[in-house]
Formats: C-alpha cells, sequence, structure tokens
C-alpha cells in the first residue's frame, strides 16, 4: 500500500499536524519508503496466530477503588501556557 | 579530568565509605568536568547547585552511618525522567518550558538511594532515532574518535547523551531507556555497557512516553558491576504503573560469580545477516570461543522470524507513539502557537514542535491506525510479535542466554545516514528483544580496525537479568576490554 499527496495531508489533519503544501511532496516519498519496506511484512504466514496484548504473562494488578492522591490544583496548572482560576484557556470553541 | 572522575561507581563507593574524599568533593569533580566538556554537547540542562546541595545531604548520611547504596555518586539523568522543577523535555520543542512538579518512580528511587543529579542529558527527540541527531538542541558528539581522524562521530541513540556523557566520564552513570535499541546501540557506540531490562521490570511512572508496549528504562554504566549496582536501585514494583511487576528486585551483584559452566548460549543463526563487517563477526565468534573457554556450551539456535521485527516494529512503535503524543495539544503544558481556532492552535502547535522524525513516526502511525488500515497493519505486526516471541520461547527450552553482536556497525559521523529506513536498520539486533518484552545487554568486547568500540548483546529470559550480568562479566574481563577515548575536549 502507498499514500498521494491528498492521503498525506488527511493523515496530518487527523493527526493536528499543520502541513505546508511544498512539505506534501517530500514526506508522500519518505512515507512510502517506510510503507514499501513494511510490506515485507506480506510474506509471513499469520493464519491462527493470536495479535499480542501483552509481552509479559501477568494478570491485571488491581486496587482498592478509593481516593489515594488529589487536591493539587495549583500543581496540575502549573504547566499551562493559559490558564485562569484553575481553567485551562482556549480559543473559544462555541458561539 | 581529576582522579576522581576516573573511578566507577563501585569504587566511589568504596572511596566514600572509607573518607578518602567527600561526596562533596567528587560531585565539584564532576561538576568542573561537565563545564569543561561542553562541546559534546551531552547535557541539555546542567543543575550544578542542586548537585552540590544534594552532595551535602549524602555527606551528613555519610557521616551518621545511614547512608543509601548510592549515596553520593554524581548521576546524569536523561531528559525523558521527570525530575521536579528541573528540566524535563524529552529534548522536543513542544515542551518548552516543562517543569514537572513530581520525579519520575526511577529518579525518585535513584535519589532514595541517595543518588546526586549533576543534570540532564541530551537524547534524540521522543527518543526517536539511533544518532541523537533529531533532538531540538543539537547533537551530541561521541567522545569516542576514528585512529588518526578528527571527524566527529554520533554517540548512537536515542540515549546519547546518556551514552557519551558515560564514556567522557562526565557523570558515573546515567539513566537512558530503550524502545527499539536506544540503550544498547549507544551503550555500543561508546564503549560503555547498557543494560534494557524485562518489560515491567522498571516502571514507567514519569518517563515521556513514546511505544508504551516496548519502552523500558535501564542504566548505561562504565563497567557491568555498575550497571548492575544502578539497575538495582532503579527497579522496583510500582503501583502508579499496572504493568510494572510486583516482585522483588534481586541483588544482582551477588548474581556476578563468574561462574558460568554448563551455561547453555545460545547463537541465533539469523543475525548472521549478508554485509556484516568482517571485524563485527570476528568478535563474535571471539565472544562465543570465550565463554566456552569457562565451560559453558554453545549451540547454534533458529529465530525464523527475526527479519520481520524490524518493520513490523515500525509499525506498533509509531501506532503508540501518534497514540501517546496526541496530548501534546498546546493547553495543558509546553509550547503553544496562539490563534483564534482551536483546530488551528493545535495544528500550529504541533507543526512548529515537532521535528521532521517525530513528524514522520506520527502520520506513519496516524495512517496505520486510520479506519479501514487497522487490520492490515497493527493487528498483523501485533500477530508477527506473537511469533517473535514464540521463536525466542522454543529457544529458551534449548539455551539459557543467547549471544549475538549489538550493532551491525561501529559508530558513524553524523549526517552520513540520511535515509530513514537505513537509520532504522541500527536496530536490526536489538529490536527483537523489545519486541518479545525480553532482557538485553550490551557490553563492549573489542575495538573495530578503525579503533572504535564495539559490543556484543546477551539475551536473556524474562526476569533473568542475574544470568546476564554474570555472562556479561565474564565478557568483560576476558576480552580484557579496557579502551577508553583519548581527551581532546
Amino acid at each position: 500500500m502507498s499514500v498521494d499527496q491528498t492521503t498525506v495531508r488527511r493523515i496530518a489533519q487527523l493527526a493536528r499536524i499543520k502541513v505546508k503544501d511544498e512539505d506534501l511532496p517530500a514526506l508522500e516519498g519518505e512515507l512510502n519508503v517506510i510503507l514499501d519496506w513494511i510490506e515485507m511484512l506480506n510474506e509471513v504466514d499469520i493464519d491462527g496466530v493470536e495479535p499480542m496484548t501483552a509481552v509479559v504473562e501477568t494478570s491485571m494488578k488491581k486496587r482498592k477503588d478509593e481516593i489515594s492522591d488529589g487536591a493539587m490544583p495549583d500543581s496540575i496548572m502549573a504547566n499551562a501556557p493559559a490558564s485562569d482560576d484553575h481553567f485551562f484557556v482556549v480559543p473559544k470553541v462555541v458561539e | 579530568m581529576s582522579e576522581l572522575t576516573e573511578l566507577t561507581i563501585s569504587a566511589a563507593r568504596e572511596g566514600l565509605k572509607a573518607k578518602s574524599f567527600s561526596a562533596v568533593e567528587l560531585t565539584q569533580a564532576y561538576v568542573t568536568a561537565v563545564e569543561r566538556a561542553r562541546i559534546l554537547n551531552a547535557y541539555v540542562k546542567e543543575t550544578p547547585e542542586l548537585a552540590l546541595e544534594m552532595a551535602k545531604t549524602s555527606d551528613k548520611r555519610l557521616a551518621t552511618g545511614d547512608a543509601g547504596p548510592l549515596e553520593g555518586i554524581p548521576l546524569g539523568i536523561k531528559d525523558l525522567f521527570a525530575t521536579k522543577g528541573v528540566h524535563t523535555q524529552a529534548c522536543s520543542h513542544i515542551l518548552d518550558g516543562f517543569k514537572p512538579t513530581y520525579n519520575a518512580t526511577v529518579t525518585q528511587n535513584l535519589f532514595d538511594d541517595g543518588a546526586v543529579m549533576l543534570g540532564k542529558l541530551n537524547m534524540d527527540e521522543f527518543a526517536m532515532g539511533s544518532s541523537n541527531e533529531t533532538s531540538y538542541y543539537g547533537n551530541v558528539i561521541n567522545p569516542w574518535r576514528r585512529k588518526d581522524s578528527n571527524v566527529a562521530l554520533v554517540p548512537g541513540g536515542s540515549s546519547g547523551g546518556s551514552a557519551s556523557a558515560v564514556a567522557a566520564h562526565i557523570c558515573a552513570g546515567a539513566t537512558g531507556t530503550d524502545t527499539g535499541g536506544s540503550i544498547r546501540q549507544p551503550a555500543a557506540f561508546t564503549g560503555t555497557v547498557g543494560i534494557k531490562p524485562t518489560y515491567g521490570r522498571v516502571s514507567r511512572w514519569g518517563i515521556v512516553a513514546f511505544a508504551s508496549s516496548l519502552d523500558q528504562a535501564g542504566p548505561i554504566a562504565r563497567d557491568v558491576r555498575d550497571s548492575a549496582i544502578l539497575l538495582k536501585s532503579m527497579a522496583s514494583p510500582d503501583p502508579k504503573d499496572t504493568t510494572c511487576v510486583d516482585q522483588p528486585v534481586p541483588d544482582y551483584e551477588a548474581a556476578m560469580t563468574g561462574d558460568i559452566r554448563g551455561l547453555r548460549v545460545g547463537i541465533p543463526k539469523e543475525y548472521r545477516v549478508d554485509g556484516m563487517p568482517g571485524d563485527i563477526d570476528a568478535l563474535w565468534h571471539q565472544g562465543a570461543d570465550m565463554l566456552k573457554a569457562r565451560g559453558a556450551e554453545v549451540v547454534e539456535v533458529s529465530l525464523p522470524h527475526t527479519k520481520y521485527a524490524l518493520p513490523a516494529y515500525y509499525i506498533v512503535a509509531p501506532a503508540e507513539a501518534s497514540s501517546n503524543l496526541a496530548r501534546y495539544d498546546g493547553v495543558r503544558y509546553g509550547l503553544r502557537v496562539p490563534s483564534d481556532d482551536i483546530t488551528e492552535m493545535y495544528e500550529r502547535t504541533r507543526a512548529a514542535g515537532f521535528g521532521p522524525e517525530v513528524i514522520r513516526r506520527v502520520l506513519i502511525g496516524t495512517y496505520v491506525l486510520s479506519a479501514g488500515y487497522y487490520d492490515a497493519y497493527y493487528v498483523k505486526a501485533q500477530k508477527i510479535r506473537t511469533l517473535i516471541k514464540r521463536d525466542f520461547e522454543e529457544a529458551w527450552s534449548r539455551v539459557d542466554v543467547m549471544l549475538t553482536p549489538a550493532t551491525p556497525s561501529a559508530a558513524f559521523a553524523p549526517g552520513e545516514i540520511t535515509d530513514p529506513v537505513r537509520m532504522y536498520l541500527n536496530d536490526v539486533f536489538t529490536v527483537t528483544v523489545n519486541m518479545a518484552g525480553l532482557p538485553g545487554i550490551a557490553v563492549p568486547a573489542g575495538l573495530s580496525d578503525e579503533g572504535l568500540p564495539l559490543a556484543l548483546q546477551l539475551i536473556g529470559r524474562p526476569f533473568d537479568e542475574e544470568t546476564l550480568f554474570r555472562t556479561a562479566q565474564v565478557i568483560e574481563e576476558d576480552s580484557g576490554y579496557s579502551a577508553h577515548p583519548e581527551v581532546w575536549w
């Protein structure tokens, strides 16, 4: 499988990364080199093979459903590029 | 370089205990060495005041006799590990100005054991790279150079700052992370020892995530004993990471008995790849002979799906990365490129904040996870991962440990490899280990024809790091490897 420039643009939109028009041909080329190389996997017979879900066989750790930590809004907001009274500030999203 | 920076962690530990020097003296020697070696660009943030303050506390504890196992030992911390109040940006522009309000479990474990932090170490952006050329803070330079040459070389990646700093003796040891070879490959390129533990041995909490099913932290150190000392402190059970196992951490130093009689060592025949340089092939044979001479039994094994590990990795890792890196949106932390429209703000922030290799991988990951392609790529890659793991499981019925080369070449020059797939091939011998969740250690064992360090890799059974340390120490001793880069900086 390979991608064309329209697909690269669509993927970039899905990934929320602005890509300039003049960068599309180079990206198309680079992604196709990688995708061509990955095609090698089609040689492998994967019939009846289960996809891996965990590398280490282990039962999921569980903890008691109780609050053990929290009440640290200052700490959570400390790195926000824009905040106001413990709220993250973003451009207006509803009219 | 002063004499104190020449000491390994185990030697410094003895010196501090015997009061031959103080933790402040040791730390001051490193602080000076770090300043003199800035041309290597190994540190992205030096923290000398913090280091000396920590060393003072260590001296107090050493005086009262309640010193921890790493009391007063000056370490470098990869920029991927959260350090409270200190630069933690995964060497990406998108985490501009980020200072965590907490320590990663690994950093906390090291500090609890008395370690001193000299600063944060350079790395490939978000740990994506094999040459430390993708860092927002510029390339790291390898202290090693080819025989009779002044040409700069890469230290490998992504833990390139860690490897360069350990090799240049501007820290006593360093933390690293390994998703496809990012501890072992730079260790190999710099003549240092690097171990990627079994997935789940070390907590990932507070480490900036790249590919969560593959990421694992481990140390880079000057010798095998130091790496055993560091891993003992880094590893712990951790309720904050559900994939971190609740198993006690063994005393790895105690496992280094030198006795490998009867050990069954596997040589995976699929690792004999076309075009392998003669010096690496020769080193591999020498390694097998050394182990045999110490009473180990060397047998050939087969891991038939080896060649599919790397292409499958380049589906799994970018897929997980595209998902993990979705959090960098300019809202909660890091860089924000303002706009009146929120989608535009996300898109501009991410375009400005991510470098080209990160963008490439996020796009690949987004593509392979997008509607209609998930089964063809991601599910298929995870099935191949099952086959890779099965290959190893079958081999473990015949052998206890495997011996392979660590890398397909010695260190190369910056700009020498520009094709992404050629760069990815650096991890051809290391990536299978991540795909199967196994432990692997790179140990220097000789020099290339050009006078650069070359390493062998040992691969172990899940949670059998002890056998790796024991066997690696035998290689370290019997190869007689003791080369150091000449100080030119």
